[in-house]
């Protein structure tokens, strides 16, 4: 196609505009984890850096960051082998009902966070079984499993067939056959569902505020619950930040395997 | 894809029977104060169980924690109809409830009545609170009262003088227009009540939570119009703080405490009493059916309403304490007298919030509004 | 087969979908009077109240209002963006414009409605506002227009990645050819590109539709006195009245049900 240099020219600033609006918000936050006064109005009073020396002495902080962490990773894990194995169904057999299973599968991502959790919620409280930890879990490692589910399924796509029937020509058994040749070319995007799985839950908010029982605050529960409180709030933004600094090499790395070739 | 299909019915109705099961519960009165369970999962009005991460200076739950070995958790209540909804959901131990949500829960069976000889404090508690309709049911105590207070007015020193009467909350002409900060919860339908009281006497209201169909109509309308000077519904106490802060709102409904803490963070406001009267509170610990830690929640009682604790939170909060011994131990030494801590007289004018009933609470023979079609008024309001 | 595809599916299955069937069975229950607690007894009443009354209609076709124009704003950006990264930017900035893109996916949903909330909070004489206020005096204040800026803001870059893997995945014979046959640039994109590409952004905007529609979390935020189906739901279940609540819950399944297959037949699925 051929543009002229004006249309070039615009939607390239079109882009990088939009770069810079996308970014703007972020560099606020982590310029007002600096801010000498407990406010998010603009100018910034002056400048301190006290709430990044004495945030990690917040008892609260520190176990909403632990909490979402554990909670995270559990799903994450659960996430990896129903999500896999679905893709492993869905990719290599067909049978009657398969759409609706896709569709079944896409349904967690798809209907707004509310109806889950409100339905989660009904369920675990109707059946009398405790809020809590687990059933937080329960309700991330649910929508988790279609993240880890696309990932894996899209790579076995990209994998010739006749890999496989080649290994069994060769005489492998099937756990050999998955081990040997299968799992070396769909483990970097089993990682990458991992990841995007584990990032996932770590964010996620409205599920979890209907799972959660007394005791679990995750991290994002907390950030909503002392946004408001003008003498959390500086902490708030200083794990703002923070979250923002660790999740971006995280992201990259995740961006990095999930496009690798198999093999 | 039959198969699929019979599966999903039968899981259906058996998920449907599994949720017409539903035991039942009722957890009885504690006869014997054990050892504390390590823990107590508490339903709180936002400063009632302050533990210093507000204001360094502002604790009474450290030393609890250190004396009874229980670690407290608190969940804050933004208003009584989240706290019926979480206490309905068996996971808490206590609860700090206003008199619009003791019968709901006493009702549905969430709460179970509390042995008041094994709460020593409960004998230092002002009489008048003891006994109430809201806290006791045939002659039987379902909790220690926390203590008492009124619904204030909070206004911008720099946008007025104090206003005196209810009619700038709700006047297409008030001069506070689109700056006004309205509770967000169905019991406003009383103030505006309230506000009828004062304006439109024809239409008889006695009391704000017993109004027949005609009555609560007009008070929809009042609200109605109301919603066009509204600048904000605030549900989080904190919201309201925010906005008292960076002035987007010179008027509303408020709790003392949002107007201290606000006043720190240099805030020009002030609180006032409306002359109409208002509506009020007067709170209540319960305890749940459910309880897991029933010992930690009757430690928790006795000590909420202990002098030294009582007094605490009486004025961190904003207002009178339940029990006689805290006025002598307040940092201001006026505070009881300021909060009519001892004035039934005072109190009688205050319309503490209650659960309107079908049938009419002032004794009238015809049909009142209940509360769930305050709730569904209230969401139609706010959609 | 079974074997692999029975424990996600009976996750699937019972857990998930038995809960949403329970959600919809329970909205035909009604509020024991004295009790306030849920009873086993039919009534249509929910359901009535949910889908008859003029105010809660309102405030669906609001909802569907709001999501649909942030799901447009997101398209209006992601699209140039996207032909820009996939077509005209060099090999070596390619990848980097896409990661940084895409990496505000990753630092949270609330760290970025509440950076908005910094940006787009209202001043007044009696104090200062946010970024926007206190930049250039204005800001849109909180409020509808900032809710769908912020949900925009959000789900940009659900629009972006598959548009961009869309066009990635174009061949650049048909759009030779369709020059060669002497077709301009706008024609090309409206005849030959577009039509190629609407699986991607039906994809894309599967989600961005979905997550404005049920959001309830940035409009407390950035909202200001604004509500939406998912205030609703929320205020149905704090009241507490969970059937009221489940009856509100069928709005937004329906709507996106409905939606799912009108972009299903568009072949959004295939390429989730």
């Amino acid at each position: 196609m051929q543009l002229s240099a004006l249309a070039r020219l615009v939607l390239r600033l079109v882009t990088y505009a939009v770069l810079a609006v996308v970014y703007l918000p972020l560099a606020l936050i982590f310029v007002l984890s600096f801010n000498s006064a407990k406010s998010i109005a603009w100018p910034p009073v002056g400048f301190s850096t006290r709430w990044w020396e004495g945030f990690l002495e917040v008892e609260s902080a520190r176990d909403a960051l632990l909490s979402s962490a554990r909670l995270a990773f559990v799903a994450m894990l659960i996430a990896i082998v129903l999500g896999s194995m679905l893709a492993f169904a869905l990719q290599r057999y067909e049978f009657y009902g398969k759409n609706f299973i896709s569709f079944l599968a896409v349904l967690p991502i798809a209907l707004p966070g509310i109806v889950t959790g409100v339905a989660l919620r009904n369920t675990f409280v109707r059946f009398g079984w405790d809020l809590g930890f687990l059933s937080v879990v329960a309700g991330h490692a649910t929508f988790c499993i279609v993240v880890a589910h696309n990932n894996v399924i899209a790579r076995l796509r990209r994998i010739a067939p006749t890999l496989r029937e080649a290994s069994a020509d060769l005489g492998a058994t099937p756990f050999q056959t998955f081990r040997l040749v299968t799992w070396p070319l769909i483990r970097s995007a089993v990682l990458a569902g991992g990841i995007l799985a584990f990032a996932l839950s770590f964010d996620e908010v409205v599920v979890t505020t209907f799972t959660a029982g007394a005791g679990v605050q995750t991290l994002p529960q907390w950030i909503l619950n002392n946004f408001s409180r003008p003498n959390v709030l500086p902490y708030v933004t200083v794990m703002a930040t923070l979250v923002m600094l660790v999740s971006l090499p995280i992201a990259w790395l995740a961006q990095r395997l999930g496009d690798s070739n198999p093999g | 894809m039959k198969k699929v299909g019979a599966l999903a019915v039968a899981l259906l109705g058996a998920v449907t029977l599994g949720a017409c099961g539903g035991g039942d519960d009722s957890g009885a009165m504690l006869d014997e104060l054990g050892d504390g369970e390590g823990a107590v999962n508490l339903v709180a009005w936002a400063g009632y169980v302050e533990d210093g991460s507000t204001d360094p200076n502002v604790d009474w739950v450290s030393d609890f924690e250190a004396e009874t070995g229980c670690e407290v958790n608190v969940k804050i209540g933004n208003s009584s109809d989240e706290m019926v909804e979480l206490m309905q959901s068996g996971e808490y131990d206590a609860v700090s409830a206003s008199g619009d949500a003791t019968l709901r829960l006493i009702a549905g069976g969430d709460v179970v009545p509390v042995n008041t000889d094994l709460i020593p404090n409960y004998a230092d508690v002002f009489e008048g609170l003891k006994n109430k309709p809201w806290n006791s049911v045939d002659g039987k105590a379902y909790g220690v009262p926390h203590g008492r207070g009124a619904n204030l007015l909070v206004y911008n020193t720099d946008a007025g003088a104090a206003p005196s009467s209810i009619v700038d909350m709700f006047s297409p002409d008030s001069p506070y227009a689109g700056k006004i900060s309205v509770y967000d919860s169905p019991i406003y339908i009383a103030d505006a009540a309230i506000y009828l009281m004062a304006t439109q006497p024809e239409l008889g209201i006695t009391n704000p939570y017993a109004l027949d169909q005609a009555q609560f109509d007009a008070a929809l309308a009042a609200l109605e119009t109301q919603k066009s000077i509204v600048g904000q519904y605030w549900a989080l106490y904190t919201d309201q703080q925010a906005a008292l802060e960076n002035g987007s709102i010179t008027l509303g409904t408020t709790w003392q405490v949002i107007v201290n803490l606000a006043k720190a963070n240099g805030a020009k406001i002030d609180s006032t009493l409306h002359n109409e009267g208002a509506t009020g509170w007067s709170d209540t610990w319960m305890v749940s059916s459910k309880a897991k830690h029933p010992n930690c929640a009757y430690m928790w009682l006795n000590h909420i309403i202990s002098p030294k604790a009582n007094a605490g939170v009486a004025e961190w909060f904003g207002e009178a304490p339940s029990n006689a011994k805290s006025c002598a131990l307040t940092a201001d030494p006026n505070h009881c007298a300021t909060y009519h801590a001892d004035d039934e007289d005072y109190f009688s004018k205050v319309y503490y919030w209650t659960t309107p009933t079908k049938e009419c609470l002032d004794g009238r023979d015809v049909e009142c509004v209940p509360y769930t079609e305050w709730v569904n008024a209230w969401n139609k309001l706010r959609a | 087969m079974w074997g692999l595809l029975s424990a996600p599916l009976a996750w699937l299955l019972v857990v998930y979908v038995g809960s949403l069937a329970l959600l919809v069975v329970s909205a035909f229950f009604s509020l024991d009077d004295f009790t306030g607690k849920p009873t086993t007894e039919l009534t249509t009443s929910n359901i009535s109240e949910a889908f008859t009354q003029g105010e809660y209609l309102s405030l669906v076709v609001r909802s569907v209002a709001v999501a649909s124009a942030a799901t447009l704003l997101c398209f209006a950006l992601a699209m140039p963006a996207a032909f820009y990264i996939a077509r005209l930017a060099s090999q070596r900035t390619r990848r980097a414009l896409v990661v940084a893109l895409i990496l505000p996916l990753w630092t949270g949903y609330l760290v970025k409605a509440f950076a908005l909330r910094a940006v787009l909070a209202p001043g007044s004489e009696y104090g200062n506002g946010g970024f926007m206020s206190g930049l250039i005096g204005w800001s849109p204040g909180f409020g509808y227009v900032a809710v769908t800026l912020t949900l925009a803001y959000l789900w940009f870059p659900y629009m972006l990645l598959p548009i961009y893997a869309g066009l990635e995945r174009l061949p650049d014979s048909l759009l030779d050819a369709s020059a060669d046959l002497g077709a301009g640039s706008m024609r090309t994109f409206r005849s030959v590109m577009l039509p190629l590409l609407l699986p991607s952004i039906a994809a894309g905007s599967i989600f961005t539709f979905s997550l404005s529609l049920g959001d309830y979390i940035t409009v407390k935020i950035v909202g200001g006195t604004a509500q939406l189906i998912g205030n609703i739901i929320e205020r149905a279940l704090l009241a507490p009245n969970q059937p009221l609540a489940a009856a509100f819950t069928l709005w937004p399944m329906l709507i996106m049900v409905t939606y799912l297959a009108v972009m299903g037949r568009a072949g959004a699925f295939k390429n989730l």
